[in-house]
This record gives structure tokens, sequence and C-alpha cells, in this order.
């Protein structure tokens, strides 16, 4: 665990991937907390059971933004289920790891996807 | 971190400075050939303790003070430690009472809290929108078991600079009717390079500064005593520093803030341009940025201060984006500070949680160029235009 931001961190950071909303989303999840400075919207399209498209909206720090990226990269493609069982350490990993501080306060990516899939459920 | 190889302009003056070469060459000597500790009595020694006093002049020329009330300590927060609990300390007052206010650096707020644990009583003031304390407030916060007043001069988040002058009128006044003598400190250390800090006009007893804010060393700093001001030593050892502050004399870097505060008086003459630089990127940012808002004061403003925020994005991605094109700032957002909370100073001017994370301070140096702030006013619009387009809230 280092005090500072990974390259991967970096990259994600300052060329998100899956940026932005879908107009027609399956489900929606939102978290996060205005006034912690974070707060994290993810969109999802379905298709026979997986996730078909997956995009995000971000406002916070490098470490919001970069795990918000992170999950759309691992989450894209997979089952439902596959996509629920992501965790927060997962994508901290994926990111050859966060900042000690930031891995409570930033990392909001794995419960948004969980909040989009239920939304997804409760919405079919 | 990956950086573009960019040349980087710094504008995180209120951070630190660099060293200035004058006082880095003033300094050199005192590493290598002129190692002697000032309390030996050799020839050695006697070269250093000269360097020391030539350096206690230059600080009490500055401060228009004598040089037997220029206590060298090993920089500002020491300094205001040594003011907090040295003057709580020497009180013979059951339950003594400071005064302060709720935007000082967090050495004074965090040592005032350890103090109200051992008993001392503590009053925060409020301050207004622009960051000001309002005088009327301090005179009426004052008590029959207050011994120590302490505010600072000059805002290290917002420059808001605090009417000391007239704080200390009050104090003065207050003090010809009692007995239990009002001990009056500033926080100087942000002023040093911009404001006049001669203590007798500010009617000071204690004044904190730090070194390496004026283009001198880091590790090194002052605290100015008054002649006769109650206070009794936090760090015990030698006989150093008039009895006052024991420990080896840090000599390279007294010499170099000797050096620096000399320079720093010279200097004041080139602030206008400073404050010139300074509001051309206020106003272009104010009329170019949507949703973009000053923090602080227009008028009560150190000259080389500009803290906006920026609604619906965060502070760090700003500072980050600024850093990859080589330009230096910090922030008022929780995500730097080591805390879950944004500055307590832009909440305590009444900025909203959400708002106060999104705020970026500028602070120009006496190198800063017009080319500088271009640079920031060509590339901020376009961050700010696409974290907004990242951010959930339209």
């Amino acid at each position: 665990m280092t005090n500072t931001y990974s390259q991967k961190v970096i990259d994600h950071f300052r060329d998100p991937h899956n940026m932005g909303s879908i107009d027609d989303p399956d489900g929606v999840g939102e978290v996060g907390n205005l006034a912690c400075g974070d707060l994290m919207k993810l969109y999802i399209k379905v298709k026979d059971d997986k996730i078909s498209e997956i995009k995000f909206e971000t406002m916070g720090c490098a470490a919001a933004i970069a795990t918000s990226s992170m999950i759309t990269d691992i989450a894209q493609g997979k089952t439902l289920k596959e996509a629920a069982k992501i965790t927060n350490q997962v994508i901290a990993d994926e990111l050859d790891g966060l900042p000690q501080i930031k891995m409570h306060c930033s990392n909001l990516a794995a419960e948004a996807l969980q909040k989009a899939i239920k939304d997804y459920k409760q919405k079919k | 971190m990956s950086r573009k190889n960019t040349p980087t302009i710094y504008l995180d003056h209120a951070a630190t400075t660099p060293v200035d070469p004058e006082v880095f060459s003033a300094m050199e000597p005192y590493f290598t050939e002129h190692y002697g500790n000032p309390a030996s009595i050799h020839t050695v020694g006697q070269k250093a303790i000269i360097a020391v006093d030539e350096a206690r002049e230059q600080v009490a020329n500055f401060l228009g003070c004598k040089t037997s009330e220029v206590i060298f300590t090993s920089g500002a927060t020491e300094s205001n430690n040594f003011v907090l609990k040295g003057v709580s300390e020497a009180s013979k007052i059951d339950k003594p009472h400071i005064i302060t206010s709720t935007i000082e650096h967090p050495c004074i707020l965090d040592t005032c809290q350890h103090l109200e644990k051992k008993g001392v009583e503590v009053t925060y003031l409020p301050v207004d929108k622009e960051g000001v304390v309002n005088t009327k407030s301090v005179q009426e916060a004052i008590k029959e078991n207050t011994i120590l007043i302490s505010i600072m001069y000059a805002n290290n988040e917002i420059g808001t600079i605090q009417p000391i002058t007239e704080i200390g009128e009050i104090v003065k006044k207050t003090n010809q009717e009692r007995k239990n003598q009002l001990i009056f400190h500033t926080d100087a250390v942000q002023a040093i390079q911009y404001l006049d800090c001669d203590v007798k006009k500010l009617g000071v007893d204690l004044l904190s500064l730090s070194g390496h804010k004026f283009y001198g060393p880091k590790g090194v700093g002052v605290l100015f005593v008054k002649e006769g001001t109650l206070i009794e030593k936090i760090q015990h050892g030698g006989h150093q520093e008039y009895n006052k502050r024991a420990g080896t004399l840090n000599v390279p870097g007294i010499v170099g803030l000797g050096k620096a505060i000399e320079l720093a008086g010279k200097n004041h003459a080139q602030n206008s341009q400073q404050q010139k630089l300074r509001d051309l990127l206020i106003n272009n940012i104010l009329k170019n940025i949507p949703d973009s808002h000053l923090n602080g004061s227009n008028k009560h403003r150190l000259p080389n201060n500009a803290n906006l925020r920026f609604d619906r994005i965060e502070g760090e991605s700003i500072m980050l984006h600024l850093d990859f094109e080589g330009i230096a700032v910090s922030t008022g957002s929780a995500c730097t500070s080591g805390t879950l909370e944004p500055s307590h100073v832009l909440l305590a001017i009444g900025v909203a949680k959400e708002q106060a994370h999104g705020s970026i301070r500028f602070t120009l140096g006496k190198d800063t160029t017009e080319d500088n702030i271009k640079k920031v006013l060509e590339v901020l619009p376009l961050i700010v235009e696409k974290l907004r387009k990242m951010s959930p809230l339209k």
C-alpha cells in the first residue's frame, strides 16, 4: 500500500474508459455523498443476462474516477451473477493498489454496480 | 505519479517557496566550513555565534524589536506550540482562557484542543463570509480568566488579512484596566513577504514566523517574545536562546532565515506586481469559467492569493490535471488533507461542503510571470469542462 497513485490509476484518471451516460439504461446505480465530494452514477444495458454496455459518470478525486473507469472494464461482458461478485478490493488490485486513505472514501464502484444490477432486476 | 516533461509553473507559494540563491549561498559555508557549535567558546564556535547574531539582527530589524526578543525555533509549528503551551503553563490562573479563531492553522487549533483536555478554556471566534474576525467579538470574548489572544495575521488558505493592529489596540486598552495582563500573539507565517510586520505597530507580544514561506530554508522559524512576556519554555535542555528554547542552534538555517527576511523587507515593493497578476487570474477565471466563485475577501487579501471554487467538480481532480500540465497548485478538498473533511477555513466562511471540495488555491510568488498566468487561463477552462462532462451533476 502506498500513499501515491499508481501509474494505472493515473492512466485511468487521465483517459477514463466508458465515460458518459446511457440514454435508455436497463439499470442505474448511484452511490456517494456530495458532502464527501464523491458521487458516482453507473449505467448498464443487459442482454442475455450479461452486461452488454456499461458507462459511468463520476464527480470525485482521481481514485473515484479511476475506480469508476476500471469497473466498467471489468464488468463489460460479464454475467450479472459474475458482475455482482466484483468487490472494491478487486478493483483496487486491478489498479495496482490505492492509497490507504482512499480505500474507503473513494472506492465506491462495486457498490454502484451492485445497485445498478438490483435496479435492473427490480425493473424487470 | 507520471508527469509530462514540461517546466513547472509553481503556484503554491503558501505551501513553501524555493530558497533564494542569495540565501543559499549565504548558508553554504555553515555546513562544512564554519560548522562550529555556537555554544562553544573556541574560534570555530565563535564563527557560528557571530553568524547567528547577525541573523538575529536581521530579524530584529525586520520586526522592529530587540535582538534579545528573537527566539529561533524549528519553524512556526513549534513557535505556535510554544506560545499556547508556554503561556498556559506560565499562567497562575486556575482555568486559563485562550481566545483564537476558527480559521487558524491546524498547529494552533490542534494545540488548543490538546490544551482543552488539560483544563484550558478556549473560545474559537467565528469569522464573517470573507474570513475576517470581528474586532468587537474579540472584545466581547475577553473574560476575567483570559490570558492569551492568538489571531493569525493572514490566512494560509484564502489569504484574508486580519485587523491585527485594531485587536492590538483593544488588548492595550483592556490591559490598562486589569491586573491579569492579556498576552497578544499573531501567527504571521503568511504575512512576512507581503505585510508590515513591525511588532510595535501591530501591538503584539508574540509573533510566529517560518523561514521557508519567504524564500528561506525549511526547518527554521522564529518566535518574537516581547521583553517581560510571561511564557514558560516547552523544550528543556541547554541554555540556548536566552534560556527560552533548548537545543543546538540550526546555524545554516538561521543564517538563511536572516538573509531571507532581509530580502523580504526589500521585496515588499514588488507586491503590486503580484497583485496585478493575481487579479488577472481571478478576473479571467470568473469571467470565462461558468459557476466559478472566489473564496474569501476581495479587499482584505494577500496580494499573492487566489482561492476559487468550481461547482459540480472536485478539487483534487482539477489539481492533478493542472499538474499534468506542469502547474502546481493546492486544493481545499478532503482528498489531499489526509482526513475526509474539506477545508475547515472554507467551511468557516460558510462555503457548503460540496463546494469546498471543489476549491483550488493559487498562490503566486516573486518569480511568477504573466505568461505563467496566461498558461493557467488557457488550460483551466478545458480541465473544468472535461471534469464537468464526467460529473453526474449537470
